[in-house]
């Protein structure tokens, strides 16, 4: 496996522009002869696919969702980071890439966070023009807030609400093309299978999800912006249907996967409360800006929240970490929360929780100034667990919330297989070890506003091999291979659901491959898996047939390759045999607790080449060098 | 909790559906509505029968996916929210629940709770966005917009998308729909431009979908999950007849 990172040369500002300059261009009569397939809507896939359309190429763009407007972007709910120092405060593009580079523990590309950055103001002001309402001052001007990781208000918000926002504006570029017949949307159509003809990408095999119909469909470059994986954790703050399915289907036709063990768990979310549960739902990061986080200093404290006198209230975060505080990035308020709980100080059913209080801040700001900053999120939490925020704490924990590992890129965003391009979350590119809040949407609209329709060209206008129709027999091959997959899991005909198998592999992933992982935790859950696995390929049970809707045969493919997908994560956290960012390996950490990074054997990515089912994938290495950032130990203190 | 269930079924679009009754026994009033029927689905698994169908995705209130009429109301008996922020602690135990799909002829059943919205989407391809290309914008703050234009604006497009504005009309209308949408990009300067010819085309894909008219009787507001006010419509209408006044042709 071949892994070129294309990173232009020259002074990192200059890099991306330079790399413009130099990369083919498709002119615009030969766009509309290119056929681009984009899989996914979300904010990535949404832009991707309305602004190449805009340019004159044809696109497909596929969901399984009923409208690409449900993409789970639309979740999001802080905001979105852009170095537009609107505020004066010192921020800068050299700052955002800062930011991003240390938040990432320094496992990131220079060359990508830099552009990131470039780009990140132009996010703001195309979202501006198409009429996503941002918040506002009284002057009439951008609002900003701050974030974690963060020293600058860099932060543009829409409510609670950014990241639907930030879609739906996309959703509006992408409905324009759609209505203008450039774009063909397929909604309620899942992809279940990449076509590599002569090592190109060329297509896909979907199944559309109601008629049970498969199709194939060709294209001279395919796009995957199908977000993450934190649902093979099972409970996750993900929507019911992400899953690892493209990434994983490219991956096994070829496509390196880089650092899958790099997953972020998110400080604030609702604590888990019965075994039905079947998702964790986020409080946004920004409730941090206001509200305290705390514990009881005594493990066997027993009174109410507001009983217990200050002096008895433990604010670790802001006792550990003083200069951040209660702003610490996310992998370190994650763990900081569950060693606390651990040493059972935490609080509510099962000990798993900890305080977000606001009173502070309601006494300092009043309910007025709170409800109009995070109104919507404290109705959500009241109707989820029946108790008003604004008389007694909120109570959080740390959930699976976003994956930074994904298939690796270039600096085109070109996977190891010529042709496929990944985009947003699926891809691997930007956030290191950890991403900081507000980073996501950033980086899914970077990606599918400025940067792929920048790229995209340089493959078409390069060698795609031969043109293709979906008669070629690789199209057949897969098509067959898909129908006899989906007949399988009709035909076990065995006595357990497709979720009971998920909930279990989530569960082991959670505790032997979540906030913390040793070497023992590793071993045996790849003991295990396999176990699990082969239990699924023998005793699930799916009913109904593949020819209409079926939503057990649709969770029966996503699960297999969770079930699948899990035994490279641990192999990737095995071998990664240091702790950094959101990879916490128990057997390296600092004397006070913290991630020790080993920079001598570990800066650089893992990209994993797939080698069979039952068979050990290959470790890859993309070394990492900081020319900008000095490599450094990571302190919020 | 112990339950008794009235859930619509049916197979397809082509084919006839009937109610199907079903007990559950060991509901926590801590559930949300849809881990209930969660619960419900692995039971029927169980018991190997088909699961009921229906539409979910986020869980939190805000992809618009899911969409049933519960004893009779969209999304169910809470003010301002949505089935899967719902929880059991709602209902008391013994209670009967009647779960059916929206009903609206331009919304097609697809299976058991599931519908075909897609009538919303042609609405906004038909005119619901700011015509701009990627890389056409100016700097963000060249354009000051006053603060409560900016959050009438925002209240507007917190719509979701679900259809429980069309579930809850007794003529179907999807007015609140495409008024909350003509209502965002008005309020804004960059939706000024477009505005006429906008609401012509949105208004006219809206009647040509086969939704119904509105009457004014604001079921619509009283449904809505996320509190989008009628007075959209309001604007709406205004918008709608300055064009046609203007002599502006779709």
């Amino acid at each position: 496996m071949i892994l070129d990172s294309k990173i232009p040369s020259g002074p990192i500002e200059q890099k991306w522009d330079k790399h413009r300059a130099e990369v083919k261009l498709v002119n615009p009569a030969n766009k509309r002869k290119y056929r681009i397939l984009v899989v996914g809507s979300g904010l990535a896939g949404a832009s991707a696919a309305a602004s190449l359309a805009e340019l004159g190429y044809n696109v497909d763009c596929f969901t399984f969702h009923d409208s690409p407007r449900r993409a789970h972007s639309i979740a999001a709910q802080g905001g979105i980071n852009a170095a537009k120092n609107y505020q004066n405060d010192g921020d800068s593009i050299y700052r955002l890439f800062y930011d991003t580079v240390k938040g990432g523990d320094f496992r990131a590309r220079e060359g990508n966070v830099y552009r990131l950055a470039q780009v990140s103001t132009n996010i703001i002001d195309q979202c501006v023009a198409q009429g996503v309402p941002f918040a506002r001052e009284y002057g009439g001007y951008l609002s900003n807030r701050s974030f974690g990781g963060a020293q600058v208000s860099r932060t543009f918000y829409a409510k609670g609400q950014t990241g639907q926002q930030l879609l739906l504006g996309a959703y509006s570029a992408l409905s324009r093309q759609i209505g203008a017949g450039t774009v063909t949307m397929h909604t309620r159509s899942e992809m279940m299978e990449l076509v590599v003809v002569d090592g190109h990408a060329k297509g896909i095999v979907t199944r559309d999800l109601v008629s049970g119909k498969i199709e194939s469909w060709a294209g001279d470059a395919v796009i995957l912006a199908t977000g993450g994986y934190s649902n093979v954790f099972y409970l996750s703050t993900n929507a019911m249907a992400c899953n690892v399915t493209s990434i994983w289907r490219a991956h096994k036709k070829g496509a390196g996967l880089a650092n899958p063990c790099f997953t972020q768990i998110h400080p604030t979310s609702i604590p888990q409360h019965g075994e039905y549960q079947s998702k964790l739902t986020l409080m946004s990061e920004s409730l941090r800006n206001d509200g305290r986080v705390w514990v009881p200093k005594s493990a066997n404290e027993k009174r109410a929240p507001h009983e217990i006198p200050e002096q008895d209230r433990d604010y670790y975060l802001e006792r550990k970490y003083p200069s951040f505080g209660n702003l610490s990035p996310r992998d370190i308020a994650s763990r900081a929360a569950k060693e606390v709980c651990d040493e059972g100080r935490g609080v509510g059913p099962g000990g798993r929780g900890v305080y977000l209080d606001f009173s502070a801040a309601i006494h300092r700001l009043g309910e007025k100034t709170i409800a109009e900053r995070y109104g919507n999120l404290f109705e959500m939490y009241e109707r989820i667990t029946g108790e008003n925020p604004y008389k007694v704490p909120m109570r959080i924990y740390p959930a699976p919330h976003y994956t930074m590992g994904g298939l690796w890129v270039d600096y085109n965003l070109m996977s190891t297989i010529p042709g496929l391009h990944v985009l947003g979350e699926a891809n691997f590119s930007d956030h290191g070890a950890n991403r900081l809040g507000a980073s996501a949407l950033m980086q899914g609209l970077a990606d599918g506003y400025f940067v792929i329709p920048n790229t995209i060209g340089h493959y078409l206008a390069s060698d795609t091999g031969n043109k293709v129709g979906t008669d070629h027999p690789e199209f057949k091959k897969a098509e067959a291979e898909v129908q006899a997959r989906l007949h399988t899991f009709l035909s076990i005909k065995g006595k357990r659901t497709t979720t009971s198998f998920h909930r279990e592999l989530g569960m082991l992933m959670w505790n032997n491959c979540g906030m913390a992982r040793s070497e023992a935790s590793l071993q045996q859950a790849l003991s295990r898996i396999p176990e699990i696995r082969e239990e699924f390929w023998n005793n699930l049970n799916v009913l109904g047939s593949g020819l209409e809707m079926n939503i057990a045969l649709e969770q029966a493919g996503r699960v297999a390759d969770f079930l699948e997908f899990a035994e490279l994560m641990c192999w990737d956290a095995l071998e990664r045999d240091e702790s950094c960012g959101g990879h916490f390996r128990t057997e390296h950490q600092t004397e006070d607790g913290e991630a020790k990074r080993n920079d001598q054997d570990f800066c650089h990515s893992a990209v994993w080449e797939y080698t069979g089912t039952d068979s050990k994938p290959i470790r890859h290495k993309e070394e990492l060098t900081f020319e900008n950032i000095k490599l450094a130990t990571r302190s919020y203190k | 909790m112990k339950l008794q269930l009235k859930v619509w079924r049916q197979q397809n679009t082509n084919t006839e559906g009937t109610f199907a009754d079903y007990t559950l026994n060991e509901v926590s009033p801590d559930m949300s509505f849809l881990e209930m029927l969660d619960v419900l689905n692995e039971q029927l698994l169980g018991k190997g029968q088909d699961p009921v169908a229906f539409d979910h995705d986020c869980r939190e209130g805000i992809c618009g996916s899911c969409s049933m009429m519960i004893n009779g109301k969209p999304h169910g008996p809470e003010n301002m929210t949505t089935t899967c922020q719902l929880h059991m602690r709602k209902f008391n135990d013994g209670d009967n629940i009647v779960i059916e799909p929206w009903r609206a002829s331009a919304f097609p059943v697809i299976k058991d709770l599931a519908v075909d919205r897609s009538a919303f989407d042609r609405i906004i391809q038909a005119g619901g966005f700011i015509s701009v290309n990627t890389g056409n914008a100016q700097d963000g703050n060249t354009l000051p917009i006053p603060k409560p234009d900016a959050d009438s604006a925002m209240d507007a497009a917190a719509c979701i998308g679900c259809g429980a504005c069309v579930a809850a009309c007794k003529n179907a209308s999807a007015m609140l729909f495409t008024a909350a949408k003509v209502a965002h990009l008005g309020y804004l300067p960059q939706g000024q431009p477009e505005r006429n010819k906008r609401v012509l085309r949105m208004v006219n894909q809206m009647d040509s979908e086969g939704f119904g008219n509105c009457t004014n009787t604001l079921d619509c507001e009283a449904a809505c999950p996320k509190g989008i006010s009628a007075d959209n419509i309001a604007r709406l209408n205004r918008d709608f007849l300055k064009a046609k006044l203007k002599g502006i042709s779709a």
